[in-house]
């Protein structure tokens, strides 16, 4: 059976039981139900529970341990001079995971011819729509099946492992269905445990992000050196074929400077705009004025960055090229820095905006109206009160808005360039973290080459950058908060 | 002496002043509203020169609301409108040729619950000078700072740590802190919204006296929810009730021999 | 009233006597200036603000709202038997098999006959060719298989012009421009003008937009693929993070003991809001994809990367959600002898549930927009099938966007343009729908 005829059954028999649990307590108590200690649906759910939760167990357990099973089965088979080397190990896995895939379409007749060499696997398999890269190794042949057979296998453990949990622990509950038992608690307790494993999702998905990069991240390093990585000044991957042992050069710095220099230039656009607005948002504007210009500034936020990304490629960066970046002599191409900067300035706005509207309107109005009261005007009680007052969380504000900048991908990939240079003319073409991450991850991936391991080592990094900027802007903010409260 | 009366609701009970200062300012049948709301119907009353006068009335009767009309703080509420006029010095506070700023100026404000800029101590006696341009140089800024901090009886105080921020001083300092931000300005007239009502008994005191201080060089008018700092501090005094003025005349006399029913009922203490 | 006017000053700082009340100099002409000023910057701010959107929305729009129509050449089609099925054989298996060509001639037949070409003219008919989609033949081929009866019959058939003919029709192609600049030349347009004059071609709705696959020409593009993925999406996303998000929000906000636990696991949220997505998507390459074997570019494993993005997001607004509903209900339920989980589920979640669908909906639209993610985990290839499951590949809208972003041909900057316009139609729908059902069950405590 299939994960999903297992699910079905799983959901099935659960439904099933509820209504054996519910039918048997209402039956136990007669017809007065005070004897029950809870209501009959807690012990429809009671037997739910058990029916459903360690059939699902088994099957989540079973479905994470079958691909690392399956592996070791591969590698159990795979002769020692193709384990002996690391870098081209998991192309052979993925090599004999095809195979394998391919020996299941085969009919036994074939597979016969395959065995006495009478035609190779790789015909074979190109006849059921499998065409392979090379021909078949005799190794592969053998890892192939055994793979085939420990899965076999493994779907038939899974089948019986779930089934017999689901008889087994409908027939438990049910036969533990008595009115005396405080269905009723078992089943809170079972439901606020579901809500701590919900609300650790969050935490895992931090853990995840961190042990998948960094492991990426560290088999990348293990063929670069940091050093050479985070102080290399020239960054030329050479897109080698697969599997081939050239490595280019990965130097960061270029990337950095370009991340850097754009969003200086959108911090430049975002801010005084942003701030601007808070302060007028805060102070001047009439509330009818507010009611429309502020949910319009906040449109900005809500559209999706591919949309600002066209909208720099076809609209801003031609019209900087051809009345800015030509006429001045220092650029003609439309993918420049000063396009990306200025575009993603826009979409920053809001962020920096709406969060320095936010901490105005948090300073005291006793401090307002204490500045107003010794005769400063508004522009004073601002400038030298409430925004002095308020700098921290703003502070903060442009530190998460600078985050944005730094992680934003859709509008300098298509806005920005490709090319890696670290040069102060901000018509050049420039790039960054995240549009090489996606230019690395593009095509082919073969996850044992540096060329693709190098996205995860750039993404750990801007991670690590990104988190610093959070958490230190989260905590201003929140002090801050603290402070007025 | 004379026996307690019941006058209508929209007459002030007045009693003249025996000491006969000259008047500061005069205001004639101010209303207030806010949006659809009116919180004072018409109050008329003549305020001292160099004098203390208390305005007293229970919660929401309108004294706080008519004093943040004097220096037009009202101004900076959305919805709040002031009829009437009120004239300092004989000069129309409402005119709008009058600016507001050299209004507030003239007319200085401290607020019920201490309110120090989040700036030094000298920062904070310093900013109302620095805005309105009052010093020639720095020694001349210094000296208005020391010269406040001083005749609001803090100096001594803080006189070591000027440049530690104001909101690490105790609730009193601070409190004085804003008195001595406000005589900055040189006003000539202090109002003063419950100075008192976040303080603790001895900072209390300290600020009482300091408002006695005070009444040799500027008019003072305080609004207290205790009548005993009424007594205590004020030379005239004003009782407040459902936003009309009551009863207006020597505090002594307002507290020994009202002269309306009400004003008696309410510092026995029958409402409030 | 005192004669505060005509007093000397004595001292700076002697109170009101000091000093001529009238006359003091507090600068007001150069304060109300600066004062002025200052407020003239914030309206520019947020005048530019509001420029920047209407530029933004203008120029998409502007580009875009002529791809809604489409130009078609309608001709009558003789479906010649002996071309079609020259062995007799009608099944829909021959009419897919063999040869191709046969159906390129049943429309040059037209052609000749619509635009009266000499059968010998074979440069002429190779230009009348030109103008009619390169996807015509496929077209043609599919709609006799899809009902072989039409065989032997005459009809009218609509076919798609080429995108440059497209173009050209619209105006976006001017014919004032030299030839040799110009992707129509002059021996089409007399064609064109031809066709024109006997009512064949005319602009239609242009439905293939969002029927249609992926294509090379882009006359024959669409976002229908892309369409359906995302829909598959959003339905992953809203499986998986409105029970996830509501479950961990009660806990962390009902349940959950203040310490640092739960200080780890705030702190951690407001950081996930703030990761880049394209984290996610490595996230999601890394576990999905080569750890799991989960298959790539489907729209399962898009949904799944969506979800993590989105949650935090979810987890914020109904944890603000939940808070907004007072106290005294929660004792209120509690004091009825209502277990504390009674109390949540039964009184607390109801009242809060406008706000949690306010939010996720607002975390759905955001989803819906996301790009950076989809690029790692493959979900920009060319598909021209629709996925029958969330296991099959597929494409997103903002992926496809992306991807004929990067096409060179002015019919694809058209077709992007109008892609983005309907990815905002859903985004602007989907938000109205957040407000309305804000508006309607906003309560005031």
């Amino acid at each position: 059976m299939g994960p999903l005829w297992l699910l079905a059954l799983i959901a099935g028999l659960s439904f099933f039981g509820f209504i054996l649990g519910h039918w048997k307590s209402v039956v136990l108590s007669g017809k007065g139900r005070s004897t029950l200690a809870a209501r009959p649906g807690y012990y429809g759910a009671y037997v739910l529970i058990w029916t459903a939760m360690p059939a699902l167990l088994i099957l989540v357990a079973l479905s994470i341990a079958r691909p690392l099973l399956a592996e070791h089965t591969v590698r159990a088979n795979l002769p020692q001079q193709v384990l002996d080397n690391p870098t081209q190990l998991s192309l052979e896995i993925s090599g004999v995971e095809q195979v394998a895939a391919g020996l299941k379409t085969a009919t036994p007749e074939e597979l016969e011819n395959i065995r006495i060499g009478v035609v190779t696997a790789r015909s074979v398999f190109a006849g059921h729509g499998l065409p392979l890269g090379e021909d078949v190794r005799p190794y592969q042949l053998i890892a192939a099946s055994a793979l085939n057979l420990v899965s076999d296998g493994l779907d038939t453990a899974v089948d019986i492992a779930v089934v017999a949990a689901l008889a087994f622990g409908l027939i438990f509950a049910f036969m533990r269905v008595k009115p005396r038992l405080r269905a009723r608690n078992l089943v809170e307790n079972t439901v606020l445990a579901l809500l701590i494993a919900a609300s650790s999702v969050a935490v895992l998905t931090t853990i995840g992000i961190v042990l998948s990069l960094l492991f990426q991240a560290l088999q990348f390093f293990s063929m670069v050196s940091p050093i050479n990585f985070y102080f290399g000044t020239v960054w030329d991957p050479r897109f080698a074929a697969a599997g081939s042992t050239e490595s280019g050069q990965f130097g960061f710095l270029p990337l950095f400077w370009g991340t850097i220099y754009i969003s200086f230039f959108a911090m430049l656009v975002a801010v005084p705009i942003g701030l601007f607005s808070a302060v007028y948002m805060a102070e001047y504007a009439t509330s009818k004025v507010r009611s429309i210009a502020k949910p319009l500034i906040e449109v900005l936020a809500g559209i999706p960055t591919i949309v600002y990304g066209f909208f720099a490629l076809t609209t801003v960066g031609p019209l900087i090229r051809d009345y800015v970046a030509v006429p001045l002599g220092l650029g003609t191409s439309g993918n420049n820095v000063i396009t990306a900067g200025l575009v993603m300035g826009i979409m920053i706005i809001p962020y920096v905006s709406s969060l320095s509207d936010d901490i105005i309107t948090a300073v005291p109005r006793s401090l307002r109206d204490g500045s107003l009261a010794l005769g400063a005007t508004r522009s004073e009680t601002m400038r030298q009160v409430i925004m002095p007052a308020a700098l921290p969380g703003v502070v903060g504000a442009v530190l998460l808005a600078m985050s944005r900048a730094i992680g934003e991908t859709m509008i300098v990939v298509l806005a920005a360039g490709v090319a890696a240079r670290a040069s102060l003319n901000p018509f050049a073409e420039m790039t960054t973290i995240t549009v090489k991450i996606v230019n690395q991850l593009t095509g082919d991936l073969e996850f044992t080459s540096p060329q693709t391991l190098v996205a995860f080592a750039l993404g750990i990094t801007l991670f690590v950058i990104t988190l610093g900027l959070n958490v230190l802007a989260l905590t201003i903010v929140r002090k801050y908060r603290e402070q007025y409260e | 002496m004379s026996a307690v009366q019941t006058a209508t609701p929209f007459e002030t009970v007045r009693t003249p002043d025996p000491a006969s200062r000259p008047i500061k300012i005069h205001a004639a049948a101010v209303k207030v509203t806010y949006g659809q709301k009116e919180a004072l119907h018409g109050v008329s009353i003549d305020i001292a020169e160099k004098a203390v006068t208390a305005f007293i009335g229970p919660s929401g009767c309108g004294k706080s609301t008519f004093l943040r009309c004097i220096n037009r703080m009202n101004d900076t509420i959305a919805g709040a409108r002031v009829e009437g006029t009120i004239t300092l010095d004989d000069r129309n506070i409402y005119d709008p040729d009058l600016d507001v700023v050299e209004l507030r100026a003239r007319v200085g404000m401290v607020f019920q619950k201490p309110n120090p800029f989040p700036k030094s101590i000298f920062d904070n006696v310093a900013y109302g000078p620095r805005i309105h341009g009052l010093a020639r140089s720095k020694a001349d800024l210094e000296e208005i700072v020391v010269t406040s901090l001083q005749r609001a009886s803090l100096f001594n105080e803080v006189k070591d740590r000027l440049n530690e921020p104001g909101t690490g001083l105790s609730g009193g300092q601070q409190q004085r802190l804003c008195i001595a931000r406000a005589i900055a300005v040189s006003p000539e007239v202090i109002l003063m919204d419950e100075p008192c009502s976040a303080l603790d008994p001895i900072a209390t005191a300290k600020v009482e006296e300091l408002i006695d201080e005070l009444r040799a060089n500027f008019t003072i008018v305080i609004v207290t929810h205790s009548m005993q700092q009424a007594a205590r501090v004020s030379q005239r005094t004003a009782f407040f009730h459902l936003g009309h003025l009551i009863e207006e005349g020597p505090t002594d006399h307002v507290f020994t021999n009202p002269l309306e029913q009400r004003t008696q009922d309410y510092i026995t203490g029958r409402f409030g | 009233m005192t004669e505060a006017a005509s007093r000397l000053p004595v001292s700076r700082l002697g109170g009101p006597d000091a000093r001529t009340v009238a006359k003091i100099d507090l600068g007001l002409s150069r304060r109300y200036a600066a004062e002025r000023r200052f407020r003239a910057y914030g309206l520019a701010a947020v005048t530019i603000a509001i420029c920047f959107l209407l530029v933004l929305f203008g120029s998409i729009v502007s580009k875009g709202y002529t791809a809604f129509q489409q130009t078609r050449v309608t001709m009558m089609v003789d479906f010649e038997p002996s071309i079609i099925a020259p062995d007799g054989d009608r099944s829909p298996k021959a009419i897919m098999s063999g040869n191709a060509f046969r159906f390129d001639d049943l429309i040059a037949a037209s052609l000749q006959k619509t635009l009266e070409i000499d059968p010998n003219d074979e440069d002429g008919l190779y230009d009348a060719l030109d103008l009619l989609s390169k996807g015509s033949t496929p077209m043609l081929r599919s709609m006799i298989a899809n009902d072989p009866s039409l065989i032997g019959t005459k009809r009218t058939v609509d076919f798609y012009a080429t995108g440059d003919v497209d173009a050209f029709v619209k105006g976006t192609i001017r014919a004032d421009v030299p030839e040799s600049q110009r992707l129509i030349k002059d021996k089409h347009i007399v064609l064109i003008d031809k066709l024109k004059t006997e009512g064949a071609l005319h602009l239609a709705f242009n439905t293939g937009l969002f029927t249609n696959g992926a294509s090379t020409r882009p006359e024959t593009a669409g976002v229908g693929v892309a369409l359906v993925g995302s829909l598959y999406m959003m339905l992953v996303v809203l499986v998986l993070s409105l029970p996830l998000g509501v479950a961990g929000s009660i806990y962390l906000e009902e349940f959950a003991p203040k310490n640092r636990w739960t200080d780890v696991i705030e702190v951690n949220i407001n950081n996930l809001a703030a990761v880049p997505s394209i984290v996610y998507g490595l996230l999601g390459l890394a576990v999905f994809i080569n750890f799991a074997h989960l298959p790539r570019s489907a729209s399962l494993v898009g949904g799944l990367v969506l979800t993590l993005t989105t949650l935090p997001t979810i987890i914020i607004t109904t944890r603000a959600a939940l808070k907004a509903v007072p106290p005294s209900i929660r004792e209120a339920g509690l004091g009825v002898g209502a277990s504390k989980m009674q109390t949540v589920f039964h009184h607390v979640l109801p009242l809060a549930m406008p706000g949690v669908l306010t939010g996720t909906i607002i975390g759905l639209a955001h989803a819906l927009g996301e790009t950076a993610p989809l690029l790692m985990i493959g979900m920009k290839a060319f598909i021209v099938e629709y996925p029958a499951t969330p296991f099959d590949p597929a494409t997103a809208l903002p992926t496809q966007i992306y991807m004929w972003a990067t096409e060179p041909e002015r019919a694809f900057t058209e077709r992007t343009s109008a892609a983005i316009i309907v990815l905002l139609a859903f985004l602007l729908a989907m938000n109205s729908i957040a407000i309305i059902l804000r508006r309607a069950f906003e309560r005031r405590w």
